[in-house]
């Protein structure tokens, strides 16, 4: 089960790996990606893809086209709109609200990604045993926080997270902290707070990710590197990790398109974004810029800002796992 | 495995004796485990203890730890409470979820069938276009988005949220995968040599085989629809309107804080997920492993 399950994820995984490595194998013509049923009258294609296309067209191109064009305007949704030309990119990049906000976001996305990795890695390493007992109530439950909503998340971590009545400061304060953190005014602890909140919601989901990918993993490798003496710590440093190399990238990819999305978190512990800007987010800056400020071709601006970062990282991204898998032996 | 190991049948029984090293699980594994599966549960048993007790049982130090006898007072405080209409919203968030869960399933499956299977031209650079799109954040179109909601009378109605979500792009091409990887092209070359036309193919064979992870898809529309939030408050205005995640937000006395109210909000609207979760929640894992779902 685990290999078509293994077939499946590493195809849905790379969408932009259009050339997998079967392609190159001796079934060259039938791992070719689209095959198709040749003696199937085609046309009908037209009309099953025909719904999509048409909403797709409608719901998903056309605005963000338009949002290019709106980004050229002083865009008063209730007056009227003139065309500024560059004018709100000059005045975004020379918003210091802007870099705030990339701070913000990235350091709530470094604080949430990282420690979440290594831990989901680990946990995955541990539930991989095939002599575990209960193995599949711990992927069971490793996954009920992701279906949790953000708002009832909020709610809960916030009051965890209280300065005065919240258990976290009192756990810290029973480890000897002598002070109470303030979770909400100080920048880094409102970050933490966050990212705590990111990283229990997605730690489960990005274990049973890494789980699927070891459990492709041939058992062979394992014996035979078990026959030749190597401790578990090197069998998961040389075997196991190599392996997981491009599950990391695409976690990383996904959870900085998610790190760039934070809202509905910082939103409720600060709509404005917080006493010294703590909580402002890129993603909240632009919804406070549209929808509150009503500045529609200002706030279009941002979301191509965030745009440009998604495909700069994504790139970079794309690079380095280049790079290693040349420098690999493979 | 089993299969591949079967010529050294030996040398296999003789390692499964000695049990080599990486198959034993030391205690501490179950330990931490034990701790995780706490921490995972915990907030939801702190929602209903917080919910369930004065506000000044939860603000002693150290704080109680046990539920209290309250939750049923604070229950009603929250159907009651003025200018939330918290029952509406649940009724929304489930009409919402359920229009959003079934389209997607059905018009995924048709265009992501014609994807897989069906040879027409352009099919290869559209599914293309389409996954690359995917890869732009959903902020980047979310003004017009709402500026079109507008013109087409849908702001602050619950068409609003469904009809944009009807069909997406990542439902299309997670079916597309499915059915490229569980229906093999001879099996449709057989029937249409019988003579089965497209419409009946797809009807007969293709949506049989491909229902359980059409579920899974389902299941993950429904609670995306259930827990999104950016959407909603921005299309939505009348509290009658609000889907639950908008109405969580409202919860807030008009004065100080009342964390039993908002916690017992909370953990009413976590409820239904997690009773949900005990039927499905294993197939949820399976449609995380088999298939990558875009959170």
């Amino acid at each position: 089960m685990s290999e078509v399950a293994e077939r499946g994820r590493k195809k849905a995984l790379s969408p932009w790996k259009s050339k997998s490595p079967q392609g190159s194998s001796s079934k060259a013509k039938k791992a070719t990606q689209f095959p198709g049923v040749k003696s199937l009258n085609g046309k009908w294609g037209y009309l099953y893809v025909a719904p999509f296309v048409v909403m797709f067209a409608i719901f998903g191109l056309a605005p963000v086209v338009y949002s290019v064009y709106i980004s050229f305007f002083h865009w008063d949704p209730l007056g009227e709109s003139t065309f500024t030309g560059l004018h709100n990119f000059d005045r975004l990049l020379h918003d210091s609200d802007l870099w705030l906000a990339l701070r913000n976001t990235f350091s709530i996305w470094a604080l949430s990604t990282f420690p979440q990795m290594l831990m989901a890695i680990g946990l995955a390493n541990i539930l991989r045993n095939t002599r575990l007992r209960g193995k599949s109530f711990f992927r069971t439950i490793l996954l009920v926080p992701n279906i949790t909503s953000v708002i009832a998340i909020t709610i809960v971590f916030s009051q965890l997270f209280g300065r005065d009545f919240g258990i976290i400061n009192d756990i810290l304060g029973w480890a000897g902290f002598s002070h109470h953190i303030d979770f909400i005014e100080g920048v880094i602890p409102s970050h933490v707070q966050i990212a705590t909140m990111i990283t229990w919601r997605w730690i489960g989901y990005n274990t049973l990710i890494f789980l699927a990918s070891m459990l492709a993993i041939p058992n062979e490798l394992y014996e035979s590197s078990s026959v030749d003496g190597a401790s578990k710590w090197q069998q998961f440093r040389y075997v196991t990790l190599p392996q997981l190399k491009n599950t990391i990238t695409f976690v990383l990819i996904v959870g900085t398109i998610g790190g760039l999305q934070v809202f509905a978190e910082p939103q409720q512990l600060a709509s404005d974004g917080g006493s010294s800007k703590q909580f402002l987010t890129l993603t909240l800056f632009l919804y406070n810029q549209a929808f509150v400020n009503n500045k529609y071709g200002y706030a279009a601006s941002i979301g191509i800002f965030i745009t440009f970062i998604v495909l700069i990282i994504s790139a970079v991204n794309f690079v380095i796992t280049r790079k290693i898998s040349n420098d690999g032996t493979r | 495995m089993s299969t591949q190991m079967a010529p050294d049948t030996v040398v296999v029984k003789a390692k499964r004796v000695k049990q080599p090293r990486w198959r034993r699980v030391p205690k501490r594994n179950y330990v931490l485990l034990a701790m995780i599966v706490a921490l995972s549960i915990f907030p939801f048993y702190w929602m209903f203890v917080v919910a369930s007790n004065t506000n000044a049982e939860i603000s002693k130090s150290p704080p109680s730890l046990i539920p209290g006898g309250r939750f049923l007072i604070v229950a009603k405080k929250v159907l009651s409470a003025q200018g939330v209409y918290f029952n509406t919203a649940l009724l929304n968030t489930f009409i919402v979820g359920i229009s959003i869960a079934i389209a997607q399933v059905i018009f995924s499956a048709i265009a992501g069938f014609a994807f897989a299977k069906l040879d027409f031209k352009g099919r290869k650079g559209l599914i293309l276009f389409v996954v690359g799109t995917m890869m732009l954040p959903s902020q980047l179109g979310i003004i017009p988005l709402f500026m079109l909601v507008k013109n087409l009378h849908m702001v602050d109605t619950l068409y609003g949220l469904i009809v944009p979500a009807l069909i997406t792009a990542f439902g299309v091409f997670w079916m597309r995968q499915i059915i490229d990887a569980q229906i093999p092209n001879e099996l449709l070359e057989a029937a249409s040599i019988d003579g089965a036309s497209v419409p009946r193919i797809f009807f007969r064979i293709v949506l049989p085989i491909v229902r359980q992870s059409g579920f899974v898809l389902g299941l993950f529309a429904f609670l995306a629809a259930w827990n999104d939030y950016l959407w909603p408050t921005i299309v939505l205005q009348s509290p009658k309107h609000f889907t639950l995640q908008v109405a969580l937000t409202q919860l807030k006395p008009m004065y100080g804080l009342d964390y039993g109210l908002q916690m017992g909000g909370a953990f009413l609207a976590t409820a239904p997920l997690l009773i949900l979760f005990i039927f499905v929640g294993r197939k949820l894992v399976t449609g995380v492993m088999d298939g990558a779902v875009k959170g």
